[in-house]
């Protein structure tokens, strides 16, 4: 138990070691592992950032699948629903014609008819005369009647 | 006794008697400054503690420099891994006990001391005999050999008085002078005046008993130590079974020791921590 001058050499030593290990030896260590904590901490934000970011796209692309399955039906009745609206048009239209085809048709047998009857009464009248003068013919004399029928040309 | 012992040894080895075996193992090779070989007075050196200690410190720190300076942020190597296990094991230890920024000094002070205190102490599994045997091999027969740094109460005792300045240091700096001599003469029993001598009495004791302790606590450890393996070398001189016999023993304490060379290297530097945490703290 003799303290003596060995005691301040390793002070010394001591002092030179702990000066070493703060200057040189702890910082770096330091430095990797907290630089390596910090990539891990940022790269498990990252993974979670990620995992939210594909929740929220597939939500995303779940609403827009409805969306368009929706728009898609919707296009279908409105198409469906035109496509009805065209054939009661055309149904309608078909009518129309036939129908003003119709009339024109029945104005035209009318016409014809009518013309059939003029036609007709013409001849009628011509055959009425006909018959008449057949009928006259044999019964007037044309002596007797000439008187009357210069008359009649008088009167005239 | 020192000289007697010398006188035996010089005679022949048969003249070896087991004090004189005990008192040879645990003498210092020591010098004093001025060239002569003596162990009296305050000036001499102790070559083997010294040496062992600065060959010690520079190989430990100089291994873990050698991985720090090319540590990198990504995936570490197997030596680099090993060195962030002892640091993150160091930091944890401080963090719990120290609140303030322990990077800038306490922490990497804590590191120094366990690694030093550890290697220095790890000597103790080196076969004393072994080492007296080179330390003859070149330097004689009456060439002494202490290989455990930490058995040498000149080692423990620098630890402890640096770390002791330190404290006084960083108890100044955080507290200035006047903060200080305050708390030197208001602590722990009240600022009334006449409680003053109580409170600086105590103070005083705290003050000479921390590093008496700390330094002795493994001083004691390892020189009682030291001893227990001395007593079970000196079975071997009782012939073939002592040897066998002393052989068995010591491998025995050898393991026992590996537990109280940690334990002692840990709580060596649980005290350096705490005490450098007491001294930032106000009261």
């Amino acid at each position: 138990m003799n303290i003596n001058f060995t005691l301040i050499a390793q002070a010394i030593a001591f002092a030179v070691l702990i000066w070493f290990t703060v200057k040189f030896v702890w910082p770096p260590l330091l430095n990797a592992i907290e630089t390596r904590q910090k990539e891990i901490a940022d790269g498990l934000a990252a993974a979670s950032e990620g995992r939210s970011a594909l929740e929220v796209a597939a939500k995303k692309s779940e609403v827009t699948i409805n969306e368009a399955k929706q728009k898609a039906s919707e296009i279908i009745g409105q198409a469906e629903k035109r496509a009805s609206q065209i054939v009661e048009e055309a149904k309608g239209n078909a009518k129309v014609e036939g129908d003003r085809i119709l009339a024109g048709a029945k104005a035209e047998i009318d016409q014809e008819v009518n013309r059939a009857k003029e036609g007709l009464r013409a001849q009628v009248s011509s055959l009425a005369i006909a018959g008449a003068e057949k009928i006259l013919r044999k019964e007037i004399d044309a002596k007797a009647h000439s008187e009357m029928l210069s008359k009649l040309a008088a009167e005239l | 006794m020192a000289t007697e012992h010398a006188d035996n040894a010089h005679h022949t080895e048969q003249a070896l008697t087991p004090s004189g075996y005990i008192e040879h193992h645990l003498s210092f090779n020591a010098h004093g400054v001025n060239g002569n070989v003596t162990d009296q007075g305050f000036w001499v050196l102790h070559y083997d503690t010294l040496i062992m200690s600065v060959a010690l410190g520079v190989l430990v720190m100089g291994l873990i420099w050698l991985v720090a300076r090319k540590a990198s942020a990504g995936v570490p190597t197997k030596a680099q891994a090993f060195v962030e296990l002892v640091f993150g094991f160091i930091d944890d230890q401080v963090k719990n006990i120290f609140h303030g920024n322990r990077h800038s000094f306490i922490a990497p002070t804590a590191l120094t001391v366990f690694l030093w205190v550890f290697a220095m102490n790890s000597m103790d599994f080196l076969p004393v005999d072994w080492v007296a045997g080179i330390v003859s091999f070149f330097g004689g027969a009456h060439a002494k050999w202490r290989a455990v740094p930490t058995s040498d109460i000149n080692t423990t005792f620098a630890l402890a008085l640096a770390i002791w300045f330190l404290m006084i240091y960083f108890s100044i700096k955080v507290k200035g002078l006047g903060g200080w001599v305050h708390e030197l003469f208001c602590s722990p029993f009240g600022t009334k005046i006449w409680v003053w001598p109580a409170n600086f009495l105590f103070n005083l004791i705290e003050y000479v008993s921390k590093p008496l302790s700390h330094s002795l606590r493994l001083f004691g450890n390892m020189y009682a130590g030291e001893v227990i393996f001395l007593l079970l070398g000196l079975w071997a001189a009782t012939g073939v079974s002592g040897t066998i016999f002393g052989a068995i023993l010591g491998a025995g304490w050898s393991i026992f020791h590996i537990l109280i060379v940690a334990l002692q290297a840990f709580i060596f530097m649980m005290l350096t921590v705490v005490y450098l945490a007491m001294a930032h703290e106000s009261h």
